[in-house]
């Protein structure tokens, strides 16, 4: 028999006002179980805290009912009081008597006092079947894996070794450093990116944390936070490298024009990477001629890819500041924040030619002599406008790389519509998979500034780094598992998971669910999904949620006889 | 020993980077110079481009802030002073009484009931009203009453004492005075955010002048279902449905008079705010005067479609000139070129304009800067000049993370406040 103590909140007036507590309290003591049934004015308060741990050691109570506000504020409280009181913190049962009943039917004091009954009485069958719970600990092995070289990976890989932690950064090309090599000059501050670059790979070239695998190949991901296998293939050999926490920095590629304004059809029209490839070899022509949005901010591919109208503003002021002539054709000039309307401000002052087309008419490009003309209605002016020019840049979107849905497979982890990594959250979780332990940054996730890159890096780097500080990871207690006799092996539970939890593997010589627990959430989205009842849940057990249906159902008959 | 941390506001930066500090092990004191942390994004209705309600998915981790055990909340706090330098800054913070006993008081509101006097609200931007004593919003982090000494009749008279009266739990303390922390910190970090820039200085816009003009940030309020208006969507003027509202977008940005920048966010919460304003008022049609369209990140673009295509938002480049109260008062007159070649004048009806005001450091950063030692930029922000190190700002050991550094949305200043636990572990493992 459980010994259950229910504690009933006036929350000040919160609850009081519209709910007779103290006749709760009296019912709470008519239900099976109950030993003891208090009301605090402040379940929460220091006094209200001291006199339900007095309660609990001079009853004997095993499990604690609080009927008071919001589980999402104040169930860590009462768990804590639990724990300190000597029961187990998966022993206290929650009701929300305030949000879920004082608060909307504050007009209707009886009818509320009657629901916190009810609350009261479901929270109480539940108590009465709760099991305690405990929350496993797992080593993390103390060592990173970062996947790419170039700028992402490199801030990464050198902020982890910089924190003292092993660190192996895996990079396909014979060279570190990625699209950096080649591009000479970061905007804004016109800086050589070679220094950059240069400065990273000899911070991690010089801490013996550093492992740099060039020319590796990534072949297999195993394991879960904490204990990782990444399988890399580098000169025909496959290693085996344990990992407690994995950085995806792969960055991105530049989309090629489907031959839109006679791009290898034409000499003289080239992409943004090849005349930054150009420019590194010193070569500028005298006049150019930028076309935004080549292939994006249209039809088939809707995005903005964010750095272009800030490359191409780049590029235009190096070819005026050699003396040349440069204009842009745009639709929107996306120079957010300050350092790049500063870029777009300056372009503007030392005579970089700005026309604004609509993606109903695009400007169209043809061949004079050894001139390329440029026609394009300008909407400011609200006329066409015809441009000779040298050389046309197309500036086109950084698209997902060819081998991003092999990545993605292997390290079981989303990818967007447009083929991006897929944060576990746009907004609050830029730089985490729903996966824990694997993490994302640079413009592998979406097209980034170099600056961004660095930022989301060293964000990556911490956000690894914490397992590994740590050296253990805790995992949640209320997780599902799947009873073998009950499960048929469909399967539904294994698509039903968001976080790769659960398998389907043979056990004597059936198939059937298992569930990794250091992975799962406890979302319950498998035990829904599972047709023949075999997944539960951890504190919500088919058997404990049925005996709150039947307190409720009892209590409206008591109530309607 | 622990390193200590000092991260100054309370903001979504500041509870991020909190967070990773507190989770690396580092001794975190966050302090936030308003009764509550959650910032501004405490303020926002929904999120683009997921219109995620922001309270909902900023709650949480203001919850986990106050809870973890590494972090250690100053709220209504100030940096009083720093000395000394990395890695060891000796910082002085000045816990301002707020004549409530934290540890007794509950937040269950009685004495906000009682109290008798009605002031300006700033969380909900001027326009409601609040008492003397006060909550700044219901998922307030402490939640725990402040009473306002300048307006508080005990206080400023010795008449009164209605809250103390009321108060069962005994919390009410009107001798409290400011009490100070010493600590000597590892590092300091800056996440002390944005304000709005004052629209009313541009008189042209109407703000002030004309009853039916606010600010995005008073939408934001007044959208909110937990706002002033209880999510009713009126006009000021006179209390009815507008039907027909428009956006004024780089109201005092881009504009080489007040602010130079862009502020990075505007496109995309007018967007936000246009959508939404449907779901309030379904035949409203939203216009947005822009001067260019930039949704540059994650589902920017495809969002600004859905607007355009589902919403039938009316996006006009544009910027008008001129803004006055119709003739009854009621609605404004908008003034604007048409664009495209020479330019058509128009001028056109609304019920409600809504500007977009320039957004700027927050008031106390040039404050901060100067207690910390770190220089500002040319627009105010704090400086990071550094290439290699983006959130380093001009003194060692001192970080930037947020709107603080420069114009950008709510993901960059998660990414940046994780990435300043990164870099406080180099720092401090170097110096070991």
């Amino acid at each position: 028999m459980a010994r259950i103590g229910v504690f009933i909140c006036h929350c000040g007036h919160n609850i009081a006002s519209a709910v007779a507590v103290e006749e709760v309290v009296k019912f709470a003591r008519t239900l099976p179980d109950v030993v003891y049934s208090d009301h605090n004015l402040y379940s929460c308060s220091e006094e209200g805290l001291g006199s339900i741990k007095k309660s609990i050691e001079e009853n004997k109570l095993d499990r604690v009912v609080v009927a008071a506000c919001t589980p999402r504020t104040h169930e860590p409280l009462f768990r804590r009081l639990c724990e300190q009181a000597g029961i187990n913190k998966y022993l206290f049962e929650f009701v929300n008597i305030r949000e879920h009943c004082s608060w909307i039917h504050a007009k209707e004091p009886n009818a509320a006092t009657e629901k916190a009954k009810k609350l009261v009485a479901m929270g109480v069958s539940k108590a009465a079947l709760l099991e305690p719970q405990v929350e496993s600990e797992s080593g993390v092995i103390p060592t990173a894996v970062v996947i790419g070289g170039g700028l992402a990976g490199l801030t990464a890989a050198a902020s982890l070794v910089a924190q003292d932690i092993d660190t192996h950064l895996i990079e396909m090309e014979g060279k570190l450093g990625g699209q950096l090599n080649d591009i000479s000059i970061l905007a804004p501050n016109f800086e050589k990116s070679a220094d950059l670059l240069n400065k990273l790979v000899s911070e991690l070239k010089k801490s013996e944390r550093g492992h740099i695998h060039l020319g590796a190949k990534l072949v297999d991901v195993k394991g879960f936070v904490g204990n990782f296998e990444i399988t890399v293939e580098e000169e025909g050999v496959q290693n085996k490298i344990p990992a407690g926490a994995i950085i995806l920095a792969t960055g991105t590629q530049e989309h090629q024009p489907e031959g839109e304004y006679g791009f290898r059809k034409a000499p003289g029209v080239v992409t943004q990477l090849e005349f930054e490839r150009a420019l590194q070899r010193g070569e500028v022509p005298k006049r150019v001629v930028f076309i935004q949005c080549v292939g994006s901010r249209q039809p088939g591919r809707e995005y903005c890819s964010r750095i272009c109208c800030n490359t191409s503003l780049k590029n235009a002021l190096r070819v005026v500041e050699a003396g040349g002539t440069a204009a842009i054709i745009h639709r929107d000039i996306m120079s957010y924040g300050a350092a790049w309307e500063e870029l777009y401000r300056q372009a503007s002052e030392r005579g970089v030619a700005f026309f604004r087309y609509s993606l109903e008419d695009k400007p169209r490009i043809s061949a004079e002599n050894k001139h390329i003309l440029v026609e394009v209605f300008d909407d400011n002016l609200g006329e066409g406008v015809t441009l000779h020019t040298d050389l046309v840049v197309l500036a086109t979107p950084l698209v997902s790389r060819d081998d991003s849905g092999d990545v993605s497979r292997m390290l079981k982890v989303p990818r967007d519509k447009n083929g991006f990594y897929l944060e576990a959250h746009v907004k609050l979780r830029p730089i985490e998979f729903a996966t824990d332990g694997v993490f994302i940054c640079g413009s592998a996730r979406w097209p980034s500034s170099a600056r961004e890159v660095m930022c989301q890096a060293l964000a990556a780097a911490a956000k690894a780094a914490i397992p590994i500080k740590r050296g253990k990871v805790v995992t949640e207690a209320i997780t599902a598992w799947s009873d073998p006799d009950k499960c048929a092996g469909c399967g539904n539970c294994v698509i039903a998971c968001p976080y790769e939890a659960i398998e389907i593997v043979d056990q004597d010589g059936r198939k059937i669910a298992k569930v990794n627990e250091t992975q799962c959430k406890g979302c319950g989205n498998c035990v829904a999904a599972c047709p023949n009842d075999a997944m539960q849940q951890r504190g919500f057990t088919t058997r404990q949620l049925s005996a709150m249906i039947d307190a409720l159902v009892k209590r409206a008959l008591e109530e309607s006889s | 020993m622990t390193s200590k941390v000092v991260v100054v506001g309370g903001g979504i930066a500041g509870i991020q980077a909190a967070l990773d500090l507190g989770d690396m092990g580092y001794e975190v004191h966050l302090v936030e110079r308003t009764p509550s942390i959650g910032g501004r994004m405490a303020q926002l209705d929904k999120t683009f481009p997921t219109n995620d309600c922001s309270l909902c998915i900023l709650s949480p981790k203001m919850i986990s802030c106050a809870g973890h055990e590494n972090i250690k909340l100053h709220t209504y706090s100030e940096i009083e002073s720093a000395d000394g330098g990395f890695p060891k800054t000796r910082v002085r913070i000045r816990e301002k009484a707020r004549y409530v006993i934290l540890s007794r008081c509950t937040g269950c509101g009685d004495c906000i009931a009682k109290c008798p006097v009605k002031v300006t609200f700033e969380f909900e931007e001027g326009l409601s009203k609040r008492k003397a004593v006060y909550l700044p919003f219901p998922q307030a982090v402490p939640r725990k009453v402040t009473i306002d000494a300048e307006h508080c009749r005990m206080i400023t008279e010795g008449k009164c004492g209605v809250c103390k009266k009321v108060c069962q739990a005994g919390a009410i303390d009107y001798e409290q005075k400011d009490s100070f922390v010493d600590l000597e910190a590892g590092a300091v970090v800056i996440a002390t955010g944005f304000d709005l820039a004052d629209a009313s200085a541009l008189r042209q816009y109407g703000l002030g002048t004309c009853k039916d003009v606010i600010t995005s940030l008073q939408l934001e309020r007044i959208l909110s279902a937990a706002g002033p208006t209880g999510g009713r969507l009126t006009r000021p003027s006179d209390d009815t449905e507008p039907k027909k509202l428009a956006f004024v977008q780089c109201v005092g940005s881009r504009d080489s008079r007040m602010f130079k920048y862009c502020s990075s966010v505007c496109c995309m919460y007018a967007t936000k705010e246009s959508i939404l304003v449907r779901e309030h008022v379904p035949d409203i049609e939203s216009t947005i005067f822009y001067m260019d369209m930039r949704a540059t990140g994650k589902g920017f673009q495809e969002f600004v479609l859905r607007a355009e295509r589902s919403y039938g938002v009316r996006y006009i480049r544009s910027r008008p000139a001129e803004v006055q109260p119709a003739s009854d008062g009621r609605g404004v007159l908008v003034t604007y070129d048409t664009g495209g070649g020479i330019g058509e004048q128009r001028t056109e009806k609304f019920d409600l304009l809504v500007l977009c005001p320039a957004l700027v450091p927050s008031k106390g950063t040039s404050e901060i800067a100067r207690i910390l030692g770190v220089e500002l930029d040319e627009n105010g922000f704090i400086m990071t000049p550094d290439t290699r190190n983006p959130i380093d700002s001009t003194k060692k050991g001192v970080l930037v993370c947020g709107f603080a550094g420069e114009p950008m949305d709510i993901p960059d200043s998660v990414a940046q406040a994780t990435g300043v636990a990164a870099r406080v572990a180099e720092l401090l493992q170097e110096a070991r």
